[in-house]
């Protein structure tokens, strides 16, 4: 008698444990795929900046054209597989930093209202994609943490929903943005 | 954007996390957002329109101090109709494991929320008994903004996750208050200690030893000394030769602080450790007023090795009377650190650090996205958020 209502109880225990670390499992999914859209966002938002910088007519024309470039390939790889597109991203953050690598040459830039401006909106999208990327990263790390317990692999609490995966990409804000 | 702040603390008594929401609550305003504070308050009468009374507070320990916070269901459904209301587009919740308000935002709420950790010294045995409940609520947490580099830490090895630093802010406008305090003495050489008097780790006894060595270059020196605290133990220490040269000011309103700073020619802050981050260096900067203080590692960075204000070594009482007499006596000197203070307080005023923590805002949500109430998956959540009409 009182070995089955241990085991009752027991059984409740694991259920409510389990119950509620599905629960969690959940909203940590719906958290990483909040970040990955909010991510999207900023980087989308970053090439958008650096192709209008690109063709504003405040860079050199060999910047402009490399920017130009990058920017569009970054632009268009949303449909490329997450590695591709984490390589178009870092690509354009390396045309950005070619261009804007000299805080003297960047100043020049600025001369201009229309190059200040562009300058201070594509800083501003630089650290937003930092920070987004970071709390992306943050948020998988939490979920692949939950994931990998015992428990939840068992009991596959995670269902069908891919290892959920970082986003690894140069985002170092150019030399001439941290410096003006 | 619309903002909700929540404050464990009571709003009534003055502190660390409170003064840091009130001005962050000030600051986004003035940069055109519109904000919503829920802290606990004891008195409702004065209360500002942007401060939501999330009910009365009960003294519990917490943390290896007394902190007066909220809880149970009452201040739950609180904080559910506070949020629902609310319409937010991001939730701050400050201080995030105060066992309080800012613990139960984290259970009723889902969206866009950013926590900030103050303290760096949480007890880790709280933190190990209470790491489900933490951890549960800690994963709704879309960014994390730490304010010093120890609290950075505390989160990392305690709670597990990423912090981003964004420093303690200062109003710099607010402390350039007019008009002098009257009962400091204006034509004789002055100095100011502020902090807590009968705290040892404020160093007011490294102060006062010095003062015999200082009376004797400078017979009519005069220290002010302005802080809460018991009076009895210091003024039976106190040698009655020194007395006319020390006025005890007792705890001063921000106002008064300020005035306080800008009336006299030099501040002094001889702490002896325990500081995280010295944020009244920072203030007493911000009031233009020299700065020599003890050489702990905090007040160094803030000081920038010596440049924006004058370091003592720590503990040194005769090395703290003498950098204080060649102060005095060169108002040169005071005036180069004064000017270097006024650059080096730039980096810490509220009006720069708020793009900072607007660029978190922006990062940790969708456009358009709203901060709603959530009563899924949680059992506590289920017992105690009743629907409230």
């Amino acid at each position: 008698m009182w070995l089955l209502i241990i085991i009752t109880l027991l059984l409740v225990i694991l259920g409510l444990y389990l119950s509620m670390t599905a629960g969690r499992i959940d909203r940590l999914h719906l958290r990483i795929e909040t970040s990955s859209l909010a991510l999207d966002a900023h980087l989308l938002r970053r090439s958008s900046i650096a192709l209008e910088l690109a063709t504003a007519g405040v860079l050199d024309p060999a910047s402009g054209l490399l920017i130009a470039d990058a920017a569009h390939a970054a632009r268009t790889s949303a449909d490329l597989d997450a590695v591709s597109k984490a390589q178009a991203e870092s690509d354009l953050t390396a045309a950005l930093d070619a261009a804007l690598e000299d805080p003297e040459e960047t100043a020049e830039i600025e001369i201009t209202e229309l190059g200040s401006g562009l300058l201070d909106e594509l800083d501003a999208a630089f650290r937003r994609v930092q920070l987004s990327r970071r709390f992306h990263n943050d948020a998988v790390r939490a979920c692949r943490q939950v994931r990998s317990q015992f428990l939840v692999r068992i009991f596959r609490l995670a269902g069908h929903t891919a290892w959920p995966e970082t986003c690894e990409m140069d985002d170092t804000r150019p030399h001439g943005l941290t410096e003006r | 954007m619309k903002i909700g702040l929540v404050c464990p603390y009571t709003w009534d008594t003055p502190g660390g996390v409170r003064s840091h929401v009130a001005d962050l609550a000030l600051t986004l305003q003035e940069h055109g957002h519109t904000v919503s504070v829920l802290a606990p308050v004891d008195d409702p009468a004065d209360l500002p329109s942007w401060v939501v009374d999330g009910g009365r507070a009960v003294s519990v320990p917490y943390n290896g101090a007394v902190a007066r916070m909220n809880f149970g269901l009452k201040a739950a459904n609180n904080v559910r109709r506070w949020v629902r209301d609310g319409d937010f587009d991001v939730l701050h919740i400050h201080e995030p494991l105060a066992p309080g308000l800012s613990l139960l935002a984290c259970w009723v709420a889902r969206g866009p929320i950013v926590a900030t950790w103050h303290s760096s010294h949480v007890r880790s045995r709280m933190l190990s008994a209470g790491y489900y409940i933490a951890q549960t609520a800690m994963e709704k947490v879309r960014g994390s903004i730490a304010v010093s580099e120890d609290a950075r830490r505390t989160l990392v090895a305690h709670v597990g996750g990423d912090a981003v630093l964004i420093p303690n802010g200062v109003r710099v406008a607010a402390f350039h208050e007019d008009g002098r305090l009257p009962q400091i003495a204006a034509d004789v050489p002055t100095i100011l200690f502020l902090g807590r008097i009968d705290e040892p780790r404020k160093g007011l006894d490294v102060l006062l030893d010095s003062l015999p060595m200082m009376i004797e270059q400078i017979p009519n020196i005069q220290v002010y000394v302005a802080g809460p605290g018991d009076l009895g133990e210091q003024h039976e220490n106190l040698n009655p030769a020194l007395s006319q040269s020390v006025t005890f000011l007792g705890r001063l309103s921000d106002k008064d602080k300020a005035r306080a700073l800008r009336s006299v020619d030099l501040y002094v802050a001889p702490h002896t450790g325990g500081e995280s981050f010295g944020i009244v260096l920072i203030e007493a900067m911000a009031a233009e007023t020299a700065v020599l203080a003890s050489d702990l590692l905090a007040f160094r960075r803030v000081l920038e090795d010596g440049k924006s204000g004058a370091l003592f070594a720590n503990e040194d009482s005769s090395d703290l009377a003498a950098q204080a007499v060649r102060l005095l006596g060169d108002s040169a000197a005071r005036e180069q650190l004064v000017d270097a203070g006024r650059t080096r307080v730039r980096e810490f005023d509220w009006d720069v650090v708020v793009d900072d923590v607007i660029a978190v805002y922006e990062s940790v949500g969708m456009p358009g996205e709203k901060v709603t109430t959530d009563i899924r998956g949680q059992i506590v959540g289920r017992l105690g958020m009743r629907p409230v009409s």
